[in-house]
């Protein structure tokens, strides 16, 4: 079992294995924690964090639908001060590699939380997130501008030399060119996909499921469309993809390392299953048993078309 | 909080489309304390995708019974489960009933299923205390009186007890009651919660409700159940901070 080397490279960062917890799924780590063992897994990319503290939408913010969910939760956040007080030393003592997710109304204010979190040790790389559907500042008024993309990128890189990860929108015609652009400016590697804006509606009431009227989709039901996005990056641009979108077990994330994704998130499972990271490495180690790969960053990348 | 496979021991129907589920959980059983809830996977599958979350209604040694009607998919499969089925539960999850302190009047406010984390609090209440239980339904049919101790009972079209809701029930009966002695414990509809809130706040009467919210994973890291909070600008989570609250911390 030890033979096997599950170690992934994303740019500078190493991690011990594949399989991370994707931001706003996890909070900053401490309820799942009594779960799951954190230290076994791959990287942990906390809430997105914002300068000042963000109290989020009103109720509801959570809808179910067919194998997903939509949630507008708007980037409910303790803020960069507190953040850097209080859950910081937290996540440095459960010993698993710390991404910080960032999210901004302006490109200053990117700037300036990349620049203050840069000297925390136990932040190990950014995703910045230009993607989030459920805000009105921000998010994915730069996540559907190629050139905001360019120019976030360009002036975080500026401010660290730790990894940057962009995280990318769905909800655009052609993933493949923000990919390129973030590659282009120097960022690391790219995180698909955010979730994909949806909405629900009561038929009696004839009112949105959610206050927000519109949500993030996430869950089983996007498998697909995020599969298809990191192929596409994938195949015209030369920069690494962690995976993102309706991973539920071992046999998801094995699909989506093989459409090219190196590393691999999950979010709404955890949710459902608090311990699934860990039963998804043990699921790719089997795989890999049975399929004879000895270094699973042999496996990014090898589809048959 | 542990994530544990356990076993149903009976699916009863107690009354027209009111069910109780018993399930083995030694582990949760130990731990729960009454105002606290589980959040089950009704099947193995994604349909439902998301857990399904339950008061804990009672518990009896190493069992655990959940009270539930049906009102979707969810709770449709519960309600189909046979003994010896096994169930993944989340629990026990939440902050419980404070019914420790000084007071002697005990007095239970539930509407409809509301009516289901009672019987765990009613049987861990000290003994001495005066328990009175107001029930309201829409119709008799809605009323719910398992295990439930000194009833008065109110319904929206008068077909049992008091013709009204339970919360002008209660307002009919608050005098007979010394105020300062007296604590409330409410369930049921947000619209029943927030009435009793402003009653008790006006009346100055100690009150603790029991809120609900769709949630998903019910331990704090989705974000999705939240209420108003009454002493900040901004929100808190029925899963983490509540699902019970002290009247005067939340605005509904």
């Amino acid at each position: 079992m030890n033979s096997i080397d599950l170690s992934v490279k994303i740019g500078s960062l190493e991690l011990n294995n594949p399989v991370m917890l994707a931001s706003g799924t996890v909070g900053y780590g401490n309820e799942i924690s009594e779960f799951t063992n954190l230290s076994r897994i791959g990287g942990i990319v906390t809430k997105s964090v914002s300068l000042k503290p963000r109290k989020g939408n009103p109720p509801n913010r959570i809808f179910e639908t067919s194998s997903g969910m939509l949630n507008a939760i708007g980037l409910a956040n303790v803020g960069l001060e507190e953040f850097i007080k209080t859950k910081i030393p937290f996540l440095k003592e459960i010993g698993s590699t710390l991404i910080c997710n960032i999210a901004a109304s302006t490109i200053e204010e990117y700037v300036e939380c990349t620049r203050t979190l840069d000297s925390e040790n136990t932040v190990k790389a950014f995703e910045i997130n230009v993607s989030c559907p459920n805000v009105k500042d921000g998010g994915l008024i730069f996540g559907n501008d190629v050139n905001n993309v360019r120019r976030i990128t360009e002036k975080v890189r500026a401010v660290t030399d730790k990894p940057i990860i962009i995280k990318l929108s769905p909800n655009t015609a052609s993933i493949k060119d923000f990919a390129q652009a973030a590659k282009d400016e120097g960022a690391d590697a790219v995180s698909a996909i955010n979730t994909l804006v949806g909405t629900a509606f009561d038929i009696y009431t004839k009112k949105p499921r959610i206050k927000n009227i519109t949500g993030g989709l996430s869950g089983p039901a996007i498998k697909p469309v995020a599969l298809a996005k990191v192929l596409e990056i994938s195949r015209n641009v030369d920069i690494p993809i962690i995976g993102i979108g309706g991973i539920a077990n071992w046999k998801d994330a094995v699909e989506f390392m093989i459409c090219g994704a190196t590393a691999i998130q999950i979010g709404t499972i955890n949710f459902i299953n608090p311990n699934a990271s860990i039963e998804i490495i043990e699921g790719i180690i089997q795989y890999c048993q049975e399929t004879s790969i000895t270094k699973i960053s042999d496996l990014v990348g090898t589809y048959s078309i | 909080m542990l994530q544990v496979d356990t076993i149903v021991e009976s699916v009863q129907e107690i009354k027209k489309n009111i069910f109780l589920l018993k399930v083995s959980a030694p582990s949760i059983a130990a731990e729960a304390k009454p105002g606290q809830f589980c959040n089950i996977k009704v099947n193995d599958n994604n349909s439902p995708l998301l857990r399904r979350p339950f008061s804990i209604c009672e518990i009896a040694a190493d069992k655990i019974s959940f009270m539930f009607n049906i009102v979707g998919v969810g709770t449709e499969i519960l309600s189909k489960k046979r003994k010896g089925d096994r169930l993944n539960i989340i629990g026990p999850l939440g902050n419980g009933f404070n019914y420790e302190g000084n007071y002697k009047n005990v007095l239970i406010v539930a509407g409809g299923i509301g009516a289901a984390p009672f019987p765990f609090l009613l049987n861990e209440i000290a003994e001495d205390r005066q328990i009175s239980c107001f029930i309201g339904g829409r119709t008799k049919d809605d009323l719910i009186s398992y295990k439930m101790k000194n009833i008065l009972t109110s319904t929206d079209d008068g077909s049992e007890g008091f013709h009204g809701n339970v919360v002008k029930l209660l307002k009919s009966k608050i005098n007979e009651y010394d105020k300062n002695e007296t604590k409330i414990f409410a369930c049921g509809p947000t619209p029943m919660l927030r009435a009793v809130s402003e009653f008790s706040i006006k009346e100055g009467i100690e009150c603790e409700i029991s809120t609900e919210s769709v949630m998903a994973c019910g331990f704090g890291i989705c974000q999705g159940c939240v209420v108003q909070s009454s002493r900040k600008d901004g929100f808190v989570l029925v899963c983490k901070d509540g699902p019970v609250f002290n009247a005067v911390d939340v605005k509904l």
